[in-house]
C-alpha cells in the first residue's frame, strides 16, 4: 500500500478530495486517477470539490486535473485554495474558487482518514435527518444513517454500512469500494434496487405482506434479507 | 397584517396546476377574500385562458418588472368577481426576464392591498420554478395518482424542504375511483406513503374540467361538479376552516379508511 497522498470526504453536496500540498503534482493526480478508477461506482455521477492547501498550480495543471475528473465522467464544481496561483487558474477555467477558510482541512487531514473497519474508534459516518427524496444522492466515505425514508428515485453510496430508520424504497449501494461484508438495514425493505460490494439485489414485485425491520447481507455471493430477533 | 403568498407547484407538467390556481382563485374570491393570482409561467401563458380573461391583457407581469408598466395596470380584474385579479405572464419572453427577487418584490406590494397571493408555478425545477417558490408562505404542491407524477413530486418537496418553505401540502388531482378499486391507479393513501405530506385536497376525475377550461369558465362555478367542490373544499382549507373531506365513492371501506388517514395521523 502506497502513502496517502489524497483525501476524501462525503459531503451534502458530493465529494472533497483534499490532495497533499507537498508531494509531486504527478504523483498525486496519478494516485488520484487510480483511486477513481478503483472505486468507479462509489464516484459515479459526484459532483467533486478540490482541496490544493498552499500548493501555486498552473493552469495547465489544473486544466489536466480537471480533464482526468471529466473522462471519469466527474465534474470539478469548486477549487478549494489558499494559493493566488491556484485560485487565478480556476478562474481562467471558469471554475469557481473559494480560499479554503476551513482551516481544518489542509495538510493533517490527508493523514486523518482511518481505514473503514477500525472498530476501537468508530468510523465516520453521515447522519441524514429527513426523508432522502427523489433526485437526492448521499456518498459516504464511511457509515450512512438515514432518519426518515429514503423515496424512490434517491440514492445512498456508502463503503460502510447503510441503516434506513424508515421506508427503503431507492436505491442503495453499500461497501461500494468491494467491502462484502458491509450490511444494509431498514424498517420497512423495499429498495427499488440494492447492492453490497459486487452483488445486485432487486426487491421481489409486488406488494409484501408483513413490514418488519430487516438486514440485508451478503452470503456467499448473493445477497439475503433477514429478519433479527 | 398582510396577506398570504400561495405558491402552486408540481415538478411534472400536465398535472393540472394552473386548473387548480385558476378554480383556487375563484373559489376564495367568492368566499369573500381579497385574491390576486398571477402566472409565473412566463413565455408559455394559459391562466389567463382558463380563467377567461384572455382577450383583456395588456400589460404583464414582465412589463411590471422592467417599470414598463405600473402594477394596478396591469391587474385584471375578473369578469364576475370584482375582488379577483390577475396578473399575466409574459408570452414573448421566457423565465430569464424576471428574477426571484423581483418576485418578492412584487409580492409584498400585492400583499398590502390582498388576503391571497397565489402564484402558478410553471413546471420543471429552474429558475421559473425559483421564481415562484421564492416569496411563498406556503407551497400548494400537486399531483396526480401515478407513479411518474408523484416522483417528480417528491423531487420538488425536496427542494422546496431545502429552501425552507417546506414542506407543504398535497392536492391530489384526478383521482379515479373506480381505477383505484380495481387496484390499478395509485389510492390516495399510497401517494401520502411516499410523499408523506398533509393532504388538503382529493380532486376526482371529472370531465367538466376540461369543457370548463375551454370555456374560460372554471369549474367552481358550476355547482353539478364534483371536482368543482372538492376545489372549493381546497379553497376553504386553504382560509383556515376545517372541512370534511367529500365522499368520492359510495363504498364505506375507501371513505372510512381515508377519513381514518387523515385523522390519525
Amino acid at each position: 500500500m502506497h502513502e496517502e497522498l489524497i483525501a476524501i470526504k462525503g459531503f451534502s453536496d458530493g465529494l472533497l478530495i483534499s490532495l497533499s500540498p507537498t508531494e509531486s503534482w504527478q504523483s498525486v493526480t496519478d494516485q488520484l486517477a487510480s483511486r477513481i478508477d478503483e472505486k468507479a461506482d462509489f464516484f459515479a455521477g459526484a459532483n467533486i470539490t478540490v482541496e490544493l492547501g498552499e500548493r501555486p498550480v498552473p493552469k495547465y495543471e489544473l486544466s489536466s486535473l480537471k480533464a482526468l475528473l471529466e473522462r471519469r465522467g466527474l465534474t470539478l464544481s469548486l477549487v478549494r485554495s489558499a494559493s493566488n496561483t491556484t485560485q487565478k487558474s480556476a478562474e481562467s477555467l471558469d471554475v469557481p474558487t473559494d480560499n479554503g477558510a476551513a482551516p481544518e482541512a489542509a495538510e493533517p487531514m490527508a493523514r486523518e482518514t482511518a481505514p473503514v473497519n477500525s472498530e476501537e474508534t468508530g468510523t465516520a459516518g453521515v447522519l441524514f435527518r429527513r426523508t432522502l427524496r427523489s433526485g437526492r444522492t448521499i456518498h459516504s466515505e464511511g457509515h450512512v444513517i438515514v432518519f426518515g425514508d429514503v423515496n424512490p428515485g434517491a440514492k445512498v453510496i456508502a463503503l460502510g454500512d447503510v441503516v434506513v430508520w424508515g421506508k427503503l424504497r431507492g436505491y442503495v449501494h453499500a461497501g461500494a469500494g468491494g467491502d462484502a461484508t458491509a450490511i444494509v438495514c431498514a424498517l420497512d425493505m423495499s429498495p427499488s434496487q440494492l447492492r453490497i460490494a459486487e452483488c445486485v439485489f432487486r426487491s421481489p414485485p409486488g406488494r409484501r405482506k408483513k413490514i418488519m425491520p430487516e438486514v440485508a447481507l451478503v452470503r456467499g455471493d448473493e445477497i439475503v434479507v433477514e429478519t433479527r430477533a | 397584517m398582510g396577506g398570504k403568498v400561495v405558491t402552486i407547484s408540481s415538478g411534472k407538467g400536465g398535472v393540472g396546476k394552473t386548473t387548480a390556481t385558476a378554480n383556487l382563485g375563484i373559489s376564495l374570491a367568492s368566499l369573500g377574500k381579497k385574491v390576486v393570482v398571477i402566472d409565473a409561467d412566463i413565455g408559455l401563458r394559459n391562466l389567463d385562458v382558463i380563467m377567461g380573461l384572455e382577450n383583456r391583457i395588456v400589460y404583464d407581469l414582465v412589463d411590471i418588472v422592467e417599470g414598463r408598466s405600473k402594477l394596478r395596470q396591469a391587474m385584471i380584474k375578473h369578469k364576475k368577481f370584482d375582488r379577483l385579479f390577475l396578473i399575466p405572464a409574459a408570452q414573448t419572453r421566457d423565465k430569464m426576464a424576471v428574477s426571484p427577487d423581483d418576485m418578492v418584490k412584487l409580492t409584498d406590494e400585492l400583499r398590502e392591498d390582498f388576503d391571497y397571493v397565489l402564484i402558478d408555478s410553471p413546471a420543471g425545477i429552474e429558475r421559473g420554478f425559483r421564481n415562484a417558490l421564492e416569496p411563498a408562505d406556503e407551497v400548494l404542491i400537486v399531483t396526480n395518482p401515478e407513479v411518474s407524477s408523484v416522483r417528480d413530486a417528491d423531487r420538488i418537496i425536496g427542494l422546496i424542504e431545502a429552501a425552507d418553505k417546506g414542506p407543504g401540502r398535497l392536492i391530489i388531482n384526478r383521482l379515479k375511483t373506480d381505477l383505484v378499486k380495481k387496484g390499478e391507479m395509485l389510492s390516495s393513501e399510497d401517494v401520502y406513503d411516499i410523499l408523506g405530506l398533509t393532504i388538503i385536497g382529493i380532486i376526482p376525475e371529472d370531465e367538466l374540467v376540461l369543457s370548463a377550461s375551454n370555456s374560460g369558465i372554471p369549474v367552481t362555478l358550476n355547482t353539478q361538479s364534483k371536482a368543482g367542490l372538492a376545489f372549493n373544499n381546497v379553497a376553504r382549507r386553504v382560509a383556515g376552516e376545517d372541512v370534511p373531506f367529500m365522499k368520492l365513492d359510495d363504498s364505506p371501506g375507501i371513505f372510512q379508511r381515508l377519513v381514518g388517514l387523515l385523522n390519525g395521523r
